[in-house]
């Protein structure tokens, strides 16, 4: 395209995005301003850094601060990502590279639970789980990763399995790596960009989970960020608003980091598996 | 030399049987690998899909073993509970503007996208942000705050001396304000969309430029059939995802005012988890689930018509 026709296209582009991300500025600014101004004042700019909305919000309710919810959800988030990280690429490994009975209609299988609603298994789940005695842990989503449950991870390492020639795994048998240590030594450092994708996506996906954690947590002192948030809403929601978006700024900003951190996989993790959104 | 002959001969059958049982071994292998999705498909997904089924048909409050009801749990959603008659609709609305609102969206931007302007990827990014936050709960405080009566959506309505507008208050607006939330995130379909229009041959354009088609022409006999399983796909999945939206009406309505946002995940939840009708909320999740079902076979079935495939599979 010449420049000519590009620039009303880049400013249409600029303003349009400009709006778009307008809501979270304004949320941003909005928690740092003084209570009285969230509001009345549209601005992007505090008359004056209030930054005691930040201090209050992070009390949090009773004595339960949001360092402990903050602990908790990494309790949470770190094993999630690294137990779905690892079952994913060790099941992908097996229907990319292997063949066994009935490996077709399990693949299928497989697939086809990207498409089932979550919906119709979620009680049976709750009262299989709390026959374990697992109600307010975090086993329930502990156990699940381990399990390789999210298909989609699986299907997106396939795919990048899929990719990779398989003459590198027949030299290493051949240099007499077992089909283990194949996977470890030769196909999982190849796989570094897919598993970050994988990494970030259960990320951004378990630290925002919001229904699960509430059907399965119920003690404040293991609450995750999302249901403290939601405390503070319940609790300061009609006096003091500049405490409520100060504390979803505070649990929007680890999201937000990772991403940028690690966009470039992001954005093409989604398009090259043409999945999810 | 027939010693020889006879020694190679057993060498290579030798050789033969241990690679097939090799072969045999590595079978085993390959299902040692998928063992854990093969067990946790088993056990938390095959099992609970035939239990709720089952709990259908109970009455089941988890304090007593559940009691074999027959059809008495769907007899009463469909002849006595009103609830149920209007988080369908409710639902049924939510989708209809949400799901072809966030595609419509989706799509344009990525034409836009597409022509080829410098800093795509700070754009992609921009749009995309949104998108990250999903279903977290920080979004749907914010919407709340943005919509409220003295929000900053009512605001800017009001330096162009219109409004304010009661966006979450009012029982009629209050759904609509909601699906503009996923409409609001619509950055990961858009990514999708971006993708697909990648893949687009070059030549097909300059074909059409040279037969002289417009810009619109060639949009809708070019563009759109070779995006077409990519919209699909997405439609699919982002309609089953819609149906059972939960967080949004939950946090920034609770379903309210007068159950005019009562979403269908906000009934189940309801039964399942605070009246413990378990039994009931599984006959309900059922229900929602044939629907989605016959949604989804529809447009897989309609499909044909409007889906393009480069690979043979072409449908007209």
């Amino acid at each position: 395209m010449t420049a000519g026709r590009s620039w009303p296209a880049t400013l249409f582009l600029s303003l349009f995005g400009l709006a778009f991300i307008y809501p979270l500025l304004w949320l941003v600014a909005a928690s740092l301003k003084p209570n009285a101004d969230v509001f009345t004042t549209i601005g992007l700019i505090p008359s004056h850094i209030e930054w005691s909305s930040y201090k209050q919000g992070w009390v949090g309710i009773g004595r339960v601060t949001f360092t402990q919810f903050f602990l908790n959800t990494v309790k949470l988030v770190v094993p999630v990502v690294a137990l779905t990280a690892l079952s994913s690429a060790v099941v992908a490994y097996g229907f990319a590279r292997f063949r066994f009975p009935l490996k077709k209609t399990l693949f299928s299988l497989m697939i086809a639970t990207l498409m089932l609603p979550d919906a119709v298994i979620m009680i049976p789940r709750y009262i299989l789980y709390r026959n374990f005695g697992w109600l307010n842990s975090y086993w329930p989503f502990y156990i699940p990763a381990l399990l390789a449950v999210h298909a989609f991870f699986i299907f997106l390492l396939v795919q990048f399995f899929r990719g990779i020639p398989r003459e590198l795994d027949e030299a290493a048998e051949i240099d007499g790596c077992g089909s283990f240590r194949t996977l470890t030594r030769v196909l999982l450092p190849l796989c570094v960009p897919a598993l970050i994708s994988v990494c970030i996506f259960q990320f951004i996906w378990t630290w925002n989970e919001f229904f699960n954690t509430l059907i399965y947590i119920n003690s404040v002192s293991k609450f995750p960020v999302a249901l403290g948030l939601r405390m503070v809403l319940d609790n300061e929601g009609a006096v003091n608003w500049n405490q409520v978006l100060a504390m979803c700024v505070v649990t929007i900003v680890p999201c937000v980091a990772v991403f940028f951190a690690a966009q470039k996989h992001f954005v093409e993790g989604i398009a090259t598996t043409g999945l999810k959104g | 030399m027939s010693k020889q002959a006879a020694t190679a001969t057993t060498m290579t059958t030798k050789l033969m049987s241990s690679s097939r049982s090799r072969k045999r071994s590595r079978q085993y292998v390959g299902l040692l690998y998928i063992s854990p999705w093969l067990i946790g498909f088993l056990v938390l997904t095959l099992f609970p899909f035939i239990m709720s089924f089952y709990y259908s048909f109970t009455d089941y409050s988890m304090i007593k073993a559940p009691a074999f009801v027959g059809l008495a749990n769907y007899i009463d959603i469909f002849t006595k509970n009103p609830d149920f008659a209007n988080s369908l609709k409710v639902t049924f609305l939510y989708v209809l503007m949400a799901v072809p609102g966030k595609l419509l969206f989706a799509l344009l931007m990525a034409l836009a996208l597409n022509i080829g302007i410098r800093g795509i990827g700070v754009f992609r990014t921009i749009y995309y942000i949104p998108s990250i936050l999903g279903g977290s709960i920080a979004v749907s405080v914010l919407w709340r705050f943005l919509f409220t009566r003295e929000g900053l959506v009512n605001t800017l309505l009001g330096y162009v001396s219109l409004g304010p507008v009661d966006w979450l208050g009012s029982p009629k607006l209050a759904l609509f304000t909601i699906s503009l939330l996923p409409i609001w995130e619509f950055g990961s379909s858009m990514v999708l969309f971006l993708a697909g229009l990648k893949q687009v041959p070059k030549e097909l354009y300059e074909a059409a430029r040279v037969d002289g088609a417009s810009r619109v022409r060639t949009f809708f006999r070019v563009t759109l059939p070779l995006l077409s399983p990519v919209i699909l796909f997405n439609l699919i999945m982002q309609m089953i995802n819609a149906f059972q939206q939960f967080t949004a009406a939950f946090v920034i309505t609770g379903g309210g005012p007068v159950k005019s946002t009562n979403l269908y995940g906000l009934l189940m939840y309801e039964n399942a988890f605070h009246y413990f009708k378990m039994g009931y909320a599984s006959a309900l999740s059922w229900i929602l689930f044939i629907i989605i079902m016959a949604f989804t076979f529809v447009l897989f079935r309609t499909s044909d018509r409007w889906t393009h495939y480069e690979d043979g599979g072409d449908g007209r």
